[in-house]
Protein backbone atom coordinates (compact mmCIF):
# COMPACT_ATOMS: atom_id res chain seq x y z
CA UNK A 1 0.00 0.00 0.00
CA UNK A 2 1.36 3.21 -0.80
CA UNK A 3 1.30 5.40 2.27
CA UNK A 4 1.06 9.05 0.98
CA UNK A 5 -1.62 8.10 -1.56
CA UNK A 6 -4.04 7.22 0.49
CA UNK A 7 -6.07 4.55 1.90
CA UNK A 8 -9.41 5.46 -0.70
CA UNK A 9 -9.44 7.54 -3.51
CA UNK A 10 -11.92 9.42 -5.53
CA UNK A 11 -11.12 10.86 -8.57
CA UNK A 12 -13.52 13.11 -10.61
CA UNK A 13 -16.14 11.33 -9.63
CA UNK A 14 -19.50 12.14 -10.74
CA UNK A 15 -23.23 11.22 -10.40
CA UNK A 16 -26.18 12.45 -12.54
CA UNK A 17 -29.87 11.19 -12.04
CA UNK A 18 -32.34 11.36 -14.38
CA UNK A 19 -29.89 12.46 -17.35
CA UNK A 20 -31.74 14.16 -19.83
CA UNK A 21 -35.12 14.46 -18.04
CA UNK A 22 -36.68 17.38 -16.18
CA UNK A 23 -35.75 15.75 -13.16
CA UNK A 24 -31.74 15.60 -14.22
CA UNK A 25 -29.94 16.19 -10.53
CA UNK A 26 -26.18 16.41 -10.56
CA UNK A 27 -26.01 14.84 -7.01
CA UNK A 28 -22.07 14.43 -7.23
CA UNK A 29 -20.12 17.49 -9.36
CA UNK A 30 -16.30 16.08 -10.24
CA UNK A 31 -15.27 15.01 -6.64
CA UNK A 32 -11.17 14.64 -6.44
CA UNK A 33 -10.94 13.31 -2.44
CA UNK A 34 -7.86 11.38 -0.77
CA UNK A 35 -8.69 9.68 2.33
CA UNK A 36 -5.64 8.77 4.11
CA UNK A 37 -5.28 5.17 6.01
CA UNK A 38 -7.01 6.07 10.12
CA UNK A 39 -8.20 9.01 9.05
CA UNK A 40 -11.68 9.88 10.94
CA UNK A 41 -13.10 11.98 8.35
CA UNK A 42 -16.94 13.52 9.60
CA UNK A 43 -19.52 14.95 6.53
CA UNK A 44 -21.55 17.70 6.46
CA UNK A 45 -23.50 19.29 4.40
CA UNK A 46 -27.25 20.68 3.81
CA UNK A 47 -29.92 17.98 2.65
CA UNK A 48 -29.70 16.68 -0.89
CA UNK A 49 -25.66 17.95 -0.85
CA UNK A 50 -24.93 14.51 -2.05
CA UNK A 51 -23.32 12.97 1.05
CA UNK A 52 -25.69 9.76 1.01
CA UNK A 53 -24.39 9.53 -3.32
CA UNK A 54 -20.70 9.37 -2.22
CA UNK A 55 -21.00 6.83 0.38
CA UNK A 56 -23.02 5.12 -2.52
CA UNK A 57 -20.75 5.27 -5.32
CA UNK A 58 -17.90 4.30 -2.70
CA UNK A 59 -20.01 1.52 -1.91
CA UNK A 60 -20.09 0.67 -5.34
CA UNK A 61 -24.09 0.78 -5.01
CA UNK A 62 -24.09 2.45 -8.21
CA UNK A 63 -21.14 3.30 -10.15
CA UNK A 64 -19.74 7.13 -10.84
CA UNK A 65 -20.09 8.45 -14.40
CA UNK A 66 -17.93 7.40 -16.78
CA UNK A 67 -14.31 8.93 -16.17
CA UNK A 68 -14.38 8.95 -12.46
CA UNK A 69 -12.72 6.40 -10.58
CA UNK A 70 -12.55 4.35 -6.91
CA UNK A 71 -9.52 3.55 -6.12
CA UNK A 72 -9.22 1.35 -1.94
CA UNK A 73 -6.23 0.02 -1.22
CA UNK A 74 -4.55 0.88 -4.72
CA UNK A 75 -6.39 -1.10 -6.24
CA UNK A 76 -9.36 0.58 -8.84
CA UNK A 77 -12.75 -0.58 -7.37
CA UNK A 78 -14.60 1.35 -9.29
CA UNK A 79 -16.54 -1.05 -11.92
CA UNK A 80 -16.93 -4.03 -9.42
CA UNK A 81 -20.59 -4.53 -8.46
CA UNK A 82 -21.44 -3.90 -4.73
CA UNK A 83 -21.06 -6.82 -3.12
CA UNK A 84 -17.41 -6.58 -4.38
CA UNK A 85 -16.83 -3.62 -2.66
CA UNK A 86 -18.41 -4.50 0.29
CA UNK A 87 -14.81 -6.65 0.77
CA UNK A 88 -13.36 -3.68 1.73
CA UNK A 89 -15.91 -1.50 3.14
CA UNK A 90 -18.07 -1.61 6.23
CA UNK A 91 -21.41 0.23 6.31
CA UNK A 92 -24.04 1.52 8.74
CA UNK A 93 -27.21 3.02 6.73
CA UNK A 94 -29.33 5.94 8.86
CA UNK A 95 -32.06 3.25 9.10
CA UNK A 96 -31.49 0.46 11.57
CA UNK A 97 -33.89 -1.83 9.23
CA UNK A 98 -31.52 -1.54 6.30
CA UNK A 99 -28.50 -2.84 8.31
CA UNK A 100 -30.35 -5.78 9.89
CA UNK A 101 -32.30 -8.16 9.29
CA UNK A 102 -35.63 -8.41 11.26
CA UNK A 103 -36.75 -11.81 10.99
CA UNK A 104 -33.48 -12.95 11.62
CA UNK A 105 -31.46 -13.98 14.63
CA UNK A 106 -28.29 -11.99 16.12
CA UNK A 107 -26.27 -14.57 15.74
CA UNK A 108 -27.58 -15.29 12.11
CA UNK A 109 -27.39 -11.96 11.07
CA UNK A 110 -23.60 -11.83 12.63
CA UNK A 111 -23.03 -14.70 11.02
CA UNK A 112 -23.60 -13.09 7.50
CA UNK A 113 -21.85 -10.12 8.99
CA UNK A 114 -18.45 -12.34 10.01
CA UNK A 115 -18.35 -13.69 6.39
CA UNK A 116 -17.72 -10.47 4.54
CA UNK A 117 -14.88 -10.73 1.92
CA UNK A 118 -14.96 -14.45 2.37
CA UNK A 119 -16.25 -17.88 -0.18
CA UNK A 120 -19.25 -18.92 1.65
CA UNK A 121 -19.68 -22.01 1.48
CA UNK A 122 -21.53 -25.54 2.29
CA UNK A 123 -20.56 -25.57 6.43
CA UNK A 124 -22.85 -24.88 8.94
CA UNK A 125 -22.92 -20.80 9.31
CA UNK A 126 -22.99 -20.60 13.20
CA UNK A 127 -21.36 -23.18 15.27
CA UNK A 128 -19.56 -22.89 18.80
CA UNK A 129 -16.54 -21.01 17.54
CA UNK A 130 -18.21 -18.47 16.09
CA UNK A 131 -20.90 -18.14 18.72
CA UNK A 132 -17.87 -17.05 21.41
CA UNK A 133 -16.54 -14.95 18.57
CA UNK A 134 -19.81 -13.24 18.44
CA UNK A 135 -19.99 -12.79 22.37
CA UNK A 136 -16.67 -11.17 22.51
CA UNK A 137 -17.80 -8.50 20.09
CA UNK A 138 -20.77 -7.80 21.90
CA UNK A 139 -19.83 -7.93 25.16
CA UNK A 140 -18.13 -4.74 25.12
CA UNK A 141 -21.29 -2.78 23.49
CA UNK A 142 -22.69 -3.17 27.28
CA UNK A 143 -26.16 -3.91 25.86
CA UNK A 144 -26.22 -7.44 27.28
CA UNK A 145 -26.90 -8.60 23.47
CA UNK A 146 -23.96 -11.28 24.12
CA UNK A 147 -26.95 -13.33 25.72
CA UNK A 148 -29.33 -13.14 23.48
CA UNK A 149 -27.83 -14.53 20.59
CA UNK A 150 -30.69 -16.63 19.26
CA UNK A 151 -33.36 -13.12 19.96
CA UNK A 152 -35.23 -11.93 16.79
CA UNK A 153 -33.43 -8.86 15.76
CA UNK A 154 -36.74 -7.53 15.07
CA UNK A 155 -37.66 -7.38 18.77
CA UNK A 156 -34.72 -5.27 19.52
CA UNK A 157 -35.02 -1.39 19.72
CA UNK A 158 -33.79 0.90 17.29
CA UNK A 159 -30.52 1.95 19.43
CA UNK A 160 -30.05 -1.92 19.67
CA UNK A 161 -30.25 -2.63 16.25
CA UNK A 162 -27.47 0.11 15.75
CA UNK A 163 -25.39 -0.51 17.70
CA UNK A 164 -25.66 -4.83 15.93
CA UNK A 165 -25.18 -2.95 12.87
CA UNK A 166 -21.95 -1.18 13.92
CA UNK A 167 -20.55 -4.65 15.24
CA UNK A 168 -21.21 -6.40 12.22
CA UNK A 169 -20.22 -3.51 9.83
CA UNK A 170 -16.80 -3.83 11.63
CA UNK A 171 -16.26 -7.47 12.91
CA UNK A 172 -14.59 -8.83 9.92
CA UNK A 173 -12.30 -5.80 9.96
CA UNK A 174 -13.03 -3.72 6.89
CA UNK A 175 -10.43 -1.31 5.43
CA UNK A 176 -13.03 1.56 5.52
CA UNK A 177 -16.40 2.11 7.62
CA UNK A 178 -19.24 4.21 6.16
CA UNK A 179 -21.59 5.48 8.61
CA UNK A 180 -24.12 7.80 6.93
CA UNK A 181 -26.23 9.75 9.99
CA UNK A 182 -26.69 6.27 11.56
CA UNK A 183 -27.68 7.65 14.53
CA UNK A 184 -30.57 10.58 13.13
CA UNK A 185 -33.13 7.89 13.51
CA UNK A 186 -33.01 7.34 17.17
CA UNK A 187 -33.62 9.19 20.50
CA UNK A 188 -30.57 11.89 21.79
CA UNK A 189 -29.31 9.89 24.59
CA UNK A 190 -29.56 6.89 22.52
CA UNK A 191 -27.58 9.05 19.91
CA UNK A 192 -24.82 9.67 21.69
CA UNK A 193 -24.08 6.41 23.00
CA UNK A 194 -24.27 4.55 19.57
CA UNK A 195 -21.90 7.69 18.68
CA UNK A 196 -19.84 6.32 21.58
CA UNK A 197 -19.50 3.15 20.52
CA UNK A 198 -18.60 4.53 17.24
CA UNK A 199 -15.86 5.90 18.18
CA UNK A 200 -14.87 3.57 20.62
CA UNK A 201 -14.59 0.53 17.86
CA UNK A 202 -13.19 2.67 15.23
CA UNK A 203 -10.18 3.90 17.82
CA UNK A 204 -9.92 0.31 18.94
CA UNK A 205 -9.96 -1.97 15.10
CA UNK A 206 -7.96 1.56 13.67
CA UNK A 207 -10.44 1.62 10.92
CA UNK A 208 -10.47 4.04 8.41
CA UNK A 209 -13.79 6.25 8.76
CA UNK A 210 -15.93 8.52 6.96
CA UNK A 211 -19.18 9.66 9.09
CA UNK A 212 -21.88 11.32 7.62
CA UNK A 213 -23.62 13.59 10.23
CA UNK A 214 -26.24 16.65 10.13
CA UNK A 215 -24.87 17.56 13.84
CA UNK A 216 -22.06 20.49 13.29
CA UNK A 217 -21.04 19.73 17.02
CA UNK A 218 -20.83 16.27 16.45
CA UNK A 219 -19.11 16.81 13.21
CA UNK A 220 -15.93 19.36 14.87
CA UNK A 221 -15.85 16.70 17.90
CA UNK A 222 -15.23 13.33 16.46
CA UNK A 223 -13.12 12.49 14.27
CA UNK A 224 -9.67 13.72 13.18
CA UNK A 225 -10.69 15.55 9.63
CA UNK A 226 -13.49 17.68 8.58
CA UNK A 227 -15.27 18.10 5.09
CA UNK A 228 -18.44 20.19 4.26
CA UNK A 229 -20.51 19.46 1.33
CA UNK A 230 -22.71 21.40 -0.68
CA UNK A 231 -24.63 21.14 -4.32
CA UNK A 232 -22.18 17.98 -4.88
CA UNK A 233 -18.78 19.44 -4.32
CA UNK A 234 -16.29 19.51 -1.28
CA UNK A 235 -16.58 23.22 -0.68
CA UNK A 236 -14.58 22.62 2.94
CA UNK A 237 -11.84 20.33 3.88
CA UNK A 238 -10.57 20.68 7.69
CA UNK A 239 -7.53 18.84 8.66
CA UNK A 240 -7.30 18.35 12.15
CA UNK A 241 -5.10 21.03 12.83
CA UNK A 242 -7.02 23.50 11.13
CA UNK A 243 -10.52 22.43 12.71
CA UNK A 244 -9.14 21.62 16.85
CA UNK A 245 -10.51 25.11 17.75
CA UNK A 246 -13.46 25.76 15.59
CA UNK A 247 -17.00 26.64 16.85
CA UNK A 248 -20.47 26.37 15.03
CA UNK A 249 -19.98 29.57 14.14
CA UNK A 250 -16.53 29.67 12.80
CA UNK A 251 -18.15 26.58 10.24
CA UNK A 252 -20.95 29.09 9.87
CA UNK A 253 -18.64 31.39 8.46
CA UNK A 254 -16.68 29.04 6.42
CA UNK A 255 -19.21 27.92 4.61
CA UNK A 256 -20.64 30.87 3.45
CA UNK A 257 -17.57 31.78 2.03
CA UNK A 258 -16.84 28.53 0.33
CA UNK A 259 -20.40 28.50 -1.40
CA UNK A 260 -21.02 32.59 -1.44
CA UNK A 261 -24.27 32.18 -0.09
CA UNK A 262 -26.09 32.90 3.05
CA UNK A 263 -26.43 30.23 5.83
CA UNK A 264 -29.75 29.66 5.89
CA UNK A 265 -30.61 26.07 5.95
CA UNK A 266 -32.23 24.51 9.57
CA UNK A 267 -31.66 21.15 8.26
CA UNK A 268 -27.96 21.85 9.57
CA UNK A 269 -29.21 21.37 13.07
CA UNK A 270 -27.19 23.48 15.73
CA UNK A 271 -28.12 21.39 18.55
CA UNK A 272 -28.75 23.04 21.55
CA UNK A 273 -31.29 20.71 22.27
CA UNK A 274 -28.96 17.97 22.20
CA UNK A 275 -26.99 16.36 24.97
CA UNK A 276 -24.51 16.00 23.10
CA UNK A 277 -23.64 19.78 23.39
CA UNK A 278 -23.06 18.96 27.62
CA UNK A 279 -19.32 17.34 28.01
CA UNK A 280 -20.81 15.94 31.11
CA UNK A 281 -17.94 14.77 32.97
CA UNK A 282 -15.61 13.87 30.43
CA UNK A 283 -13.05 16.49 28.40
CA UNK B 1 -64.51 -46.63 8.29
CA UNK B 2 -62.85 -47.83 5.07
CA UNK B 3 -64.01 -44.59 3.74
CA UNK B 4 -61.99 -42.77 6.46
CA UNK B 5 -58.62 -45.08 5.84
CA UNK B 6 -59.22 -44.44 2.05
CA UNK B 7 -59.26 -40.99 2.30
CA UNK B 8 -56.50 -40.21 5.23
CA UNK B 9 -54.15 -42.61 3.12
CA UNK B 10 -54.97 -41.05 -0.63
CA UNK B 11 -54.56 -37.26 1.32
CA UNK B 12 -51.47 -38.53 3.29
CA UNK B 13 -49.64 -39.60 -0.59
CA UNK B 14 -50.60 -36.70 -2.14
CA UNK B 15 -50.01 -34.58 0.77
CA UNK B 16 -46.16 -35.34 0.38
CA UNK B 17 -46.19 -35.84 -3.44
CA UNK B 18 -47.91 -32.15 -3.84
CA UNK B 19 -45.91 -30.96 -0.56
CA UNK B 20 -42.60 -31.32 -2.99
CA UNK B 21 -44.71 -28.23 -5.08
CA UNK B 22 -45.26 -26.41 -2.09
CA UNK B 23 -41.81 -26.75 -0.62
CA UNK B 24 -41.14 -25.30 -3.97
CA UNK B 25 -43.21 -22.14 -3.69
CA UNK B 26 -42.32 -21.70 0.14
CA UNK B 27 -38.53 -21.65 -1.19
CA UNK B 28 -39.65 -18.63 -3.89
CA UNK B 29 -42.65 -16.83 -2.30
CA UNK B 30 -41.30 -16.62 1.34
CA UNK B 31 -37.49 -17.45 2.05
CA UNK B 32 -36.69 -15.55 -1.15
CA UNK B 33 -39.48 -12.76 -1.69
CA UNK B 34 -39.65 -13.80 -5.18
CA UNK B 35 -43.15 -14.46 -6.35
CA UNK B 36 -42.23 -17.05 -8.88
CA UNK B 37 -44.74 -17.85 -10.96
CA UNK B 38 -42.50 -20.51 -13.29
CA UNK B 39 -44.12 -23.53 -10.99
CA UNK B 40 -46.94 -23.85 -13.62
CA UNK B 41 -44.87 -24.72 -15.84
CA UNK B 42 -42.05 -26.38 -14.11
CA UNK B 43 -44.27 -28.92 -12.78
CA UNK B 44 -45.66 -30.21 -16.48
CA UNK B 45 -41.76 -30.03 -17.61
CA UNK B 46 -40.81 -32.59 -14.86
CA UNK B 47 -44.17 -34.90 -15.70
CA UNK B 48 -43.07 -34.38 -19.62
CA UNK B 49 -39.40 -35.26 -19.78
CA UNK B 50 -39.87 -38.04 -17.39
CA UNK B 51 -43.10 -39.25 -19.75
CA UNK B 52 -41.11 -39.28 -22.99
CA UNK B 53 -37.96 -40.41 -21.64
CA UNK B 54 -39.39 -43.17 -19.67
CA UNK B 55 -41.79 -44.60 -22.99
CA UNK B 56 -38.31 -44.08 -24.93
CA UNK B 57 -36.81 -46.97 -22.67
CA UNK B 58 -34.70 -44.90 -20.48
CA UNK B 59 -34.21 -45.67 -17.02
CA UNK B 60 -37.17 -44.39 -14.93
CA UNK B 61 -34.43 -43.15 -12.67
CA UNK B 62 -32.24 -41.50 -14.59
CA UNK B 63 -35.89 -40.09 -16.06
CA UNK B 64 -36.45 -38.74 -13.17
CA UNK B 65 -33.13 -37.01 -12.26
CA UNK B 66 -33.47 -35.91 -15.58
CA UNK B 67 -37.14 -33.96 -14.92
CA UNK B 68 -35.33 -32.40 -11.88
CA UNK B 69 -32.51 -31.03 -13.82
CA UNK B 70 -35.23 -29.86 -16.21
CA UNK B 71 -36.51 -28.25 -13.71
CA UNK B 72 -33.59 -25.95 -12.70
CA UNK B 73 -32.91 -24.74 -15.95
CA UNK B 74 -36.51 -23.44 -16.08
CA UNK B 75 -35.73 -21.84 -12.91
CA UNK B 76 -32.28 -20.68 -13.69
CA UNK B 77 -34.05 -18.91 -16.92
CA UNK B 78 -36.47 -17.26 -14.81
CA UNK B 79 -34.44 -16.10 -12.59
CA UNK B 80 -31.79 -15.10 -15.42
CA UNK B 81 -34.22 -12.95 -16.66
CA UNK B 82 -35.24 -11.61 -13.09
CA UNK B 83 -31.01 -10.56 -12.04
CA UNK B 84 -29.45 -9.95 -15.83
CA UNK B 85 -32.11 -8.74 -17.56
CA UNK B 86 -33.54 -6.80 -14.43
CA UNK B 87 -37.40 -8.11 -15.27
CA UNK B 88 -39.90 -8.27 -12.46
CA UNK B 89 -39.56 -11.37 -11.04
CA UNK B 90 -43.26 -11.86 -10.84
CA UNK B 91 -43.21 -11.00 -15.14
CA UNK B 92 -40.07 -13.36 -15.42
CA UNK B 93 -42.29 -16.11 -14.10
CA UNK B 94 -45.07 -16.15 -16.02
CA UNK B 95 -42.87 -15.12 -19.36
CA UNK B 96 -41.20 -18.56 -18.31
CA UNK B 97 -44.49 -20.27 -18.11
CA UNK B 98 -46.28 -19.59 -21.16
CA UNK B 99 -42.64 -20.47 -22.98
CA UNK B 100 -42.96 -24.00 -20.85
CA UNK B 101 -46.25 -24.53 -22.50
CA UNK B 102 -44.27 -24.80 -26.30
CA UNK B 103 -41.45 -26.38 -24.58
CA UNK B 104 -43.44 -28.74 -23.05
CA UNK B 105 -45.16 -29.95 -25.98
CA UNK B 106 -42.09 -29.99 -27.86
CA UNK B 107 -40.88 -32.44 -25.29
CA UNK B 108 -43.81 -34.10 -25.69
CA UNK B 109 -43.02 -34.63 -29.31
CA UNK B 110 -46.07 -32.27 -29.76
CA UNK B 111 -48.72 -34.74 -28.10
CA UNK B 112 -50.27 -33.05 -25.43
CA UNK B 113 -50.55 -36.36 -23.33
CA UNK B 114 -48.40 -39.63 -23.01
CA UNK B 115 -49.58 -42.50 -21.08
CA UNK B 116 -47.26 -44.59 -18.86
CA UNK B 117 -49.60 -47.58 -18.12
CA UNK B 118 -47.38 -50.09 -19.59
CA UNK B 119 -43.82 -48.94 -19.02
CA UNK B 120 -41.61 -49.49 -15.68
CA UNK B 121 -41.75 -46.44 -13.31
CA UNK B 122 -39.52 -45.98 -10.04
CA UNK B 123 -42.72 -46.94 -8.27
CA UNK B 124 -42.97 -50.25 -9.97
CA UNK B 125 -39.27 -50.90 -9.54
CA UNK B 126 -39.95 -50.16 -5.92
CA UNK B 127 -42.66 -52.85 -5.69
CA UNK B 128 -40.67 -55.64 -6.90
CA UNK B 129 -37.80 -54.43 -5.10
CA UNK B 130 -39.69 -54.38 -1.71
CA UNK B 131 -42.41 -56.86 -2.78
CA UNK B 132 -44.92 -54.68 -2.07
CA UNK B 133 -47.95 -55.24 -4.42
CA UNK B 134 -50.30 -52.62 -2.73
CA UNK B 135 -50.07 -49.33 -4.88
CA UNK B 136 -51.42 -47.16 -1.73
CA UNK B 137 -49.09 -48.74 0.80
CA UNK B 138 -46.30 -48.81 -1.37
CA UNK B 139 -47.01 -44.80 -2.84
CA UNK B 140 -46.95 -43.95 0.80
CA UNK B 141 -43.44 -45.34 1.56
CA UNK B 142 -42.01 -44.29 -1.73
CA UNK B 143 -42.96 -40.69 -0.57
CA UNK B 144 -42.30 -40.60 3.14
CA UNK B 145 -38.47 -41.40 2.25
CA UNK B 146 -38.35 -39.50 -0.47
CA UNK B 147 -39.65 -36.69 0.92
CA UNK B 148 -37.56 -36.93 4.61
CA UNK B 149 -34.49 -36.90 2.39
CA UNK B 150 -35.51 -33.79 0.74
CA UNK B 151 -36.41 -32.36 3.55
CA UNK B 152 -33.06 -32.96 5.41
CA UNK B 153 -30.69 -31.78 2.84
CA UNK B 154 -33.13 -28.81 2.41
CA UNK B 155 -33.48 -28.54 6.01
CA UNK B 156 -28.84 -28.38 6.10
CA UNK B 157 -28.79 -26.22 3.47
CA UNK B 158 -30.81 -23.30 4.51
CA UNK B 159 -28.83 -23.02 7.57
CA UNK B 160 -24.99 -23.26 5.80
CA UNK B 161 -23.34 -20.18 4.59
CA UNK B 162 -24.70 -19.73 1.18
CA UNK B 163 -27.76 -20.51 2.62
CA UNK B 164 -28.07 -18.25 5.33
CA UNK B 165 -27.45 -15.38 2.39
CA UNK B 166 -30.10 -16.94 0.59
CA UNK B 167 -32.49 -16.53 3.70
CA UNK B 168 -31.32 -13.11 4.14
CA UNK B 169 -31.93 -12.07 0.23
CA UNK B 170 -35.36 -12.59 0.99
CA UNK B 171 -35.74 -10.36 4.08
CA UNK B 172 -33.08 -7.46 2.84
CA UNK B 173 -31.42 -7.59 -0.08
CA UNK B 174 -29.50 -4.60 0.10
CA UNK B 175 -27.57 -5.32 3.57
CA UNK B 176 -26.65 -8.96 2.00
CA UNK B 177 -25.06 -7.14 -0.67
CA UNK B 178 -23.47 -4.56 2.01
CA UNK B 179 -21.97 -7.73 3.75
CA UNK B 180 -20.49 -8.75 0.61
CA UNK B 181 -23.17 -11.52 -0.36
CA UNK B 182 -23.51 -11.89 -4.18
CA UNK B 183 -27.68 -11.36 -3.82
CA UNK B 184 -28.18 -12.24 -7.81
CA UNK B 185 -26.41 -15.58 -6.89
CA UNK B 186 -28.50 -16.20 -3.73
CA UNK B 187 -31.67 -15.76 -5.74
CA UNK B 188 -30.80 -17.94 -8.90
CA UNK B 189 -29.68 -20.68 -6.45
CA UNK B 190 -33.02 -20.50 -4.98
CA UNK B 191 -35.15 -20.32 -7.97
CA UNK B 192 -33.94 -23.18 -9.78
CA UNK B 193 -33.93 -25.41 -6.63
CA UNK B 194 -37.30 -24.33 -5.95
CA UNK B 195 -38.28 -25.35 -9.95
CA UNK B 196 -36.08 -28.52 -9.94
CA UNK B 197 -38.08 -29.88 -6.27
CA UNK B 198 -41.48 -28.84 -8.47
CA UNK B 199 -40.36 -30.68 -11.51
CA UNK B 200 -39.38 -33.78 -9.83
CA UNK B 201 -42.80 -33.64 -7.79
CA UNK B 202 -44.08 -33.17 -11.50
CA UNK B 203 -42.10 -36.36 -12.51
CA UNK B 204 -43.42 -38.20 -9.54
CA UNK B 205 -46.64 -37.15 -10.12
CA UNK B 206 -46.72 -38.64 -13.74
CA UNK B 207 -45.14 -41.42 -12.95
CA UNK B 208 -47.83 -42.44 -10.42
CA UNK B 209 -50.98 -41.57 -12.21
CA UNK B 210 -49.06 -43.32 -15.42
CA UNK B 211 -49.68 -40.30 -17.35
CA UNK B 212 -48.37 -36.29 -18.50
CA UNK B 213 -50.39 -33.79 -19.32
CA UNK B 214 -49.20 -30.42 -21.04
CA UNK B 215 -51.78 -29.45 -18.53
CA UNK B 216 -50.87 -30.76 -15.42
CA UNK B 217 -49.37 -27.75 -14.10
CA UNK B 218 -52.11 -25.73 -14.20
CA UNK B 219 -52.75 -23.75 -11.33
CA UNK B 220 -49.88 -25.59 -9.16
CA UNK B 221 -48.55 -22.02 -7.51
CA UNK B 222 -51.85 -21.53 -6.16
CA UNK B 223 -52.12 -24.80 -4.51
CA UNK B 224 -48.54 -24.45 -3.19
CA UNK B 225 -49.61 -21.20 -1.89
CA UNK B 226 -53.02 -22.54 -0.52
CA UNK B 227 -50.85 -25.39 1.35
CA UNK B 228 -48.08 -23.18 2.89
CA UNK B 229 -50.82 -20.59 3.83
CA UNK B 230 -52.44 -23.49 5.63
CA UNK B 231 -49.29 -24.60 7.00
CA UNK B 232 -48.19 -21.40 8.53
CA UNK B 233 -51.71 -21.51 9.96
CA UNK B 234 -52.26 -24.23 11.60
CA UNK B 235 -48.79 -24.85 13.13
CA UNK B 236 -47.58 -21.20 13.57
CA UNK B 237 -43.73 -22.76 13.00
CA UNK B 238 -41.04 -20.96 13.80
CA UNK B 239 -37.40 -21.99 12.84
CA UNK B 240 -36.59 -24.23 8.90
CA UNK B 241 -37.33 -27.21 10.20
CA UNK B 242 -40.25 -26.52 11.82
CA UNK B 243 -41.10 -24.49 8.55
CA UNK B 244 -40.73 -27.23 6.48
CA UNK B 245 -42.72 -30.03 8.00
CA UNK B 246 -45.79 -26.96 8.51
CA UNK B 247 -45.42 -27.00 4.77
CA UNK B 248 -45.71 -30.51 4.08
CA UNK B 249 -48.62 -30.49 7.17
CA UNK B 250 -50.56 -27.94 5.44
CA UNK B 251 -50.25 -29.74 1.97
CA UNK B 252 -51.89 -32.82 3.72
CA UNK B 253 -54.62 -30.65 5.14
CA UNK B 254 -54.95 -28.95 1.97
CA UNK B 255 -55.66 -32.60 0.46
CA UNK B 256 -57.44 -34.11 3.16
CA UNK B 257 -60.35 -31.42 2.76
CA UNK B 258 -60.15 -30.97 -0.97
CA UNK B 259 -60.60 -35.15 -1.37
CA UNK B 260 -63.52 -35.43 1.40
CA UNK B 261 -65.22 -32.06 -0.27
CA UNK B 262 -65.22 -34.14 -3.51
CA UNK B 263 -66.13 -37.90 -1.86
CA UNK B 264 -69.42 -36.06 0.01
CA UNK B 265 -70.25 -33.94 -3.56
CA UNK B 266 -69.84 -30.69 -2.27
CA UNK B 267 -67.90 -29.76 -4.58
CA UNK B 268 -66.99 -30.81 -8.76
CA UNK B 269 -63.78 -31.72 -9.56
CA UNK B 270 -64.07 -29.01 -12.10
CA UNK B 271 -64.75 -26.40 -9.76
CA UNK B 272 -61.51 -27.44 -7.44
CA UNK B 273 -59.28 -24.21 -8.67
CA UNK B 274 -62.02 -21.60 -8.43
CA UNK B 275 -62.40 -23.13 -4.50
CA UNK B 276 -58.87 -23.37 -4.13
CA UNK B 277 -58.62 -19.65 -5.31
CA UNK B 278 -61.19 -18.83 -2.97
CA UNK B 279 -59.34 -20.27 -0.45
CA UNK B 280 -55.99 -18.48 -0.90
CA UNK B 281 -58.00 -14.82 -1.18
CA UNK B 282 -59.98 -14.92 1.86
CA UNK B 283 -56.61 -16.02 3.11
CA UNK B 284 -54.57 -13.06 1.51
CA UNK B 285 -57.44 -10.89 2.70
CA UNK B 286 -57.99 -11.76 6.50
CA UNK B 287 -54.78 -10.11 7.62
CA UNK B 288 -55.77 -6.52 5.63
CA UNK B 289 -59.19 -6.76 6.96
CA UNK B 290 -58.55 -7.27 10.77
CA UNK B 291 -55.75 -4.75 10.18
CA UNK B 292 -59.13 -1.93 8.89
CA UNK B 293 -60.68 -3.31 12.27
CA UNK B 294 -58.48 -2.00 14.09
CA UNK B 295 -58.04 1.14 12.78
CA UNK B 296 -54.40 0.56 11.30
CA UNK B 297 -53.19 2.15 7.84
CA UNK B 298 -52.16 -0.27 5.40
CA UNK B 299 -50.18 1.08 2.67
CA UNK B 300 -51.71 0.13 -1.21
CA UNK B 301 -50.41 -3.79 -3.14
CA UNK B 302 -47.76 -2.93 -4.88
CA UNK B 303 -48.31 -3.02 -8.61
CA UNK B 304 -44.78 -4.79 -9.73
N1 LIG C 1 -31.62 7.26 -6.64
C1 LIG C 1 -31.81 8.57 -6.92
N2 LIG C 1 -32.54 8.94 -7.99
C2 LIG C 1 -32.72 10.24 -8.29
N3 LIG C 1 -32.21 11.25 -7.57
C3 LIG C 1 -31.47 10.96 -6.49
C4 LIG C 1 -31.23 9.61 -6.11
N4 LIG C 1 -30.47 9.60 -4.99
C5 LIG C 1 -30.24 10.89 -4.69
N5 LIG C 1 -30.84 11.71 -5.59
C6 LIG C 1 -30.77 13.19 -5.58
O1 LIG C 1 -29.42 13.54 -5.51
C7 LIG C 1 -29.24 14.63 -4.63
C8 LIG C 1 -28.29 14.26 -3.53
O2 LIG C 1 -28.93 13.32 -2.68
P1 LIG C 1 -28.23 12.69 -1.40
O3 LIG C 1 -26.89 12.21 -1.77
O4 LIG C 1 -29.16 11.69 -0.84
O5 LIG C 1 -28.11 13.93 -0.43
P2 LIG C 1 -27.72 14.00 1.12
O6 LIG C 1 -27.42 12.63 1.59
O7 LIG C 1 -26.54 14.90 1.18
O8 LIG C 1 -28.88 14.60 1.81
C9 LIG C 1 -30.61 15.02 -4.15
O9 LIG C 1 -31.08 16.08 -4.94
C10 LIG C 1 -31.44 13.79 -4.37
O10 LIG C 1 -32.76 14.12 -4.64
MG1 LIG D 1 -28.33 11.42 3.10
Amino acid sequence: MNGNEGLLQLKGVSKIFGRATIDEVTALDNVNLNVHAEDFMTIIGSNGAGKTTLLNVIAGVYPPERGGKTIINGKDITNLSEHKHAQYIGRVYQDPHTGTASKMTIEENMSLAMLRGQARGLSIATNKQRRDQFCEALAPLGLGLENRLTTQVGTLSGGQRQALALVMATISQPSLLLLDEHTATLDPKTARIVLELSEVIVQREKITTMMVTHNMEVALRYGNRLIMMHKGRIIVDLSHEQRKNLTVNDLVTAFERASGEHFADDTILLSTADPDEKPDNEQ
Amino acid sequence: MDVLVNLLSASFYEGLAFGLVAIGVYLTFRVLAFPDLTVDGSFALGGAVAAILIVNDINPWLATVAALGAGLCAGLATSLLNTKLRITALLAGILMMVALYSINLMVMTGRSNIGLLRQVTVFDQVSQFLGIDDKVTLSIIFMVVLTVIILVILNWFLRTEIGLALRATGENEQMVRGLGGNTDMTTVLGVSISNGVVALSGALIAQHDSTADVGMGLGMIVMGLASVIIGEALFHPRGVTAILLAVIGGTFTYRLFINIALRYNWVSAGNLKLITALLVIIALAIPYIQKKMRHEWVPPAARM
